[in-house]
């Protein structure tokens, strides 16, 4: 008994450190880009255009990780290309929770008229197609990081919602609830005092899993033209153009997708991790 | 004047039947009524309906819950939620979820009593170290900055009786506070609240199935059948001569451990008939 909880520790620890890791990297490397970064992301050299990564043959060392077609810097492309991946992210799964976590808990706990509106409003939005809907959207608002955001608070606010109103809902049921209401706390109180702590393990890992999903949307949007303008260095647009000079010059493709994944791997591992330490009776 | 007065109440499930059937029974200043009936006879109805915390489902079609002199049917809720949290309070049944996880148990105990009291947060803190101390609690200076879920069953419901007891209230409601626990400890928490109890001289209405714990605790007992009391009497003369034939029949019900041979002897079928003719029609 013992010795398996002290396993589900060490393991939850590994995670979450080695997550926390590499989210941190990507938040220095955001902060500090144009220090960081070994040339400009956008200046274009049509001489030095498809360079290798430095350890392949025929490679210029100063492009470290290589160029792309226009001969602009794959590493420093993919170090400015953090700020907008977790600006995004962020930003738009702070939103998505804030709106979707007070829907889910009024909802569930005040239940009534409340619950009914808010429930048939969740069906209502699930039944339209998100992708469509958010390329619908964006192409009537015109593209930009505004757009992206605002699509995906519209679209995933319902995922929040939904998790946030079913555990508010079943919190609510419990004695602890009822005590707190004979001994004089208003409807309002109890849902601060005593259901939102119990429901905070569930918005931290919904939040941070919200976060990968941004950063994944925005790929997609920048993969598709729909994000902000093609010059700006983005993962997903580099991902784009990287695809159709892959037999030439694959790690244009590589090197932001595996940046991508290991971010939105990291976003979900980080939830998983921080959900273990929040929750008392695994702590 | 009683405390406590419940005239004439009757509740049901929205668009259903009857919970309740013009509910009569009186709680004393200081006095300890049990209140005992099957599983859905409304006994925990009761105790809810006074603390109004009722579910959302039942709805009060009428009578009177006189608190202190004061109608809580009358009341608006905010009055009745500040009526009610000064003189009354909950033991409640089950001790896993009666606890709020994710807090600690100081806390829990002394927040109601700094928010809603409007007490000092050292008096509160003394207040729950005294407290966890009368309940037996050994080291309860460690235990207040524990949760939950690192104490047992037991441990839990010893906090929410001390909880139950802090702000000195007039009224108790125990809703089988013994059911989820483990018979050993049943005991023990038995004796603990019947203790309490004297020591404070506060009322308490103990919401019950099991006739024994009725005859250590109580000094009187209503009987419910169906959301109806059949019989109102003390402990003395229930247990020596009940007057209902239900009543009868409850007690010759109860497991005797002193001659297992005898078996279990159930509720006979004509005195369910009897009984049940009796609150659907009288």
């Amino acid at each position: 008994m013992a010795e398996g909880r002290f396993q589900v520790r060490r393991r939850a620890g590994v995670r979450l450190w080695l997550s926390a890791a590499w989210l941190i990297l990507l938040v220095i490397v955001a902060l500090f880009a144009p220090y960081i970064a070994p040339k400009d992301p956008l200046e274009q050299d049509l001489f030095s255009g498809r360079l290798p990564p430095f350890w392949v043959h025929g490679a210029d060392a100063s492009f470290v990780l290589g160029t792309d077609s226009l001969g602009r810097d794959v590493l420093s492309r993919i170090i400015f290309g953090t700020r907008i991946a977790l600006g995004v992210a962020v930003v738009s799964a702070s939103v998505t929770c804030i709106i979707g976590a007070a829907l889910g808990l009024l909802a569930g706990f005040y239940r009534g008229w409340v619950d009914v509106l808010v429930s048939r409003f969740i069906d209502i939005w699930m039944a339209f197609p998100p992708v469509l809907f958010s390329i619908l959207l964006i192409a009537v608002i015109g593209p930009g990081l505004f757009s992206i955001i605002l699509a995906i608070v519209v679209i995933d606010w319902t995922r929040f919602a939904r998790v946030i109103r079913a555990e508010a809902m079943a919190q609510g049921a419990m004695d602890y609830v009822a005590s707190a209401r004979v001994a004089g706390r208003g409807r309002f109180g109890i849902l601060l005092r005593e259901i939102l702590p119990n429901v905070l393990p569930i918005i931290v890992v919904l939040l941070t899993l919200e976060m990968g999903i941004a950063v994944i949307v925005e790929a997609i949007l920048s993969f598709v033209n729909l994000s902000i303008s093609t010059d700006d260095p983005t993962w997903g647009g580099m991902i784009s153009e990287g695809r159709t000079s892959i037999h030439q010059a694959w790690w244009v493709l590589v090197f932001p997708l595996i940046t991508l994944f290991l971010t939105v791997l990291s976003f979900s591992q980080l939830g998983e991790g921080l959900k273990d330490r929040f929750d008392p009776v695994l702590r | 004047m009683s405390f406590l007065e419940v005239r004439n109440l009757s509740a049901r499930v929205k668009g259903g039947g009857p919970l309740l059937r013009d509910v009569s029974l009186t709680v004393e200043v200081g006095e300890v009524r049990g209140l005992v009936g099957e599983s859905g006879a409304g006994k925990s109805m009761i105790g809810k309906a006074v603390l109004g915390i009722l579910p959302k489902a039942v709805e009060i079609t009428g009578g009177q819950i006189v608190l202190d002199g004061t109608d809580l049917l009358t009341l608006p809720p905010a009055a009745r939620r500040v009526k009610v949290g000064a003189s009354c309070a909950l033991i409640p049944q089950d001790p896993l979820t009666a606890l709020n996880p994710s807090r600690r148990i100081g806390v829990q105990i002394t927040d109601r009593l700094v928010d809603i009291l409007g007490w000092t947060r050292q008096r509160a803190e003394d207040r729950a170290l005294a407290l966890l101390t009368e309940v037996q609690i050994t080291d309860p200076a460690r235990v207040l900055r524990q949760y939950p879920h690192e104490l047992s069953g037991g441990m839990r419901q010893r906090i929410l009786i001390a909880s139950a007891f802090a702000a000195e209230p007039k009224l108790i409601v125990a809703d089988e506070p013994t059911t989820a626990l483990d018979v050993t400890v049943q005991k023990q928490i038995l004796k603990l609240i019947a203790a309490l109890q004297a020591r404070h001289g506060t009322a308490l209405l103990f919401v019950t199935h099991d006739l024994g714990v009725v005859s250590k605790v109580c000094q009187n007992l209503s009987v419910l059948y169906a959301g109806k009391v059949v019989e109102d009497s003390t402990v003395a003369d229930f247990f020596g001569a009940p007057k209902h034939p239900y009543s009868a029949a409850l007690l010759a019900a109860t497991p005797k451990y002193t001659d297992p041979s005898a078996g279990l002897q159930p509720v006979p079928d004509a005195v369910i008939a009897a009984v049940r003719a009796e609150v659907e029609h009288g």
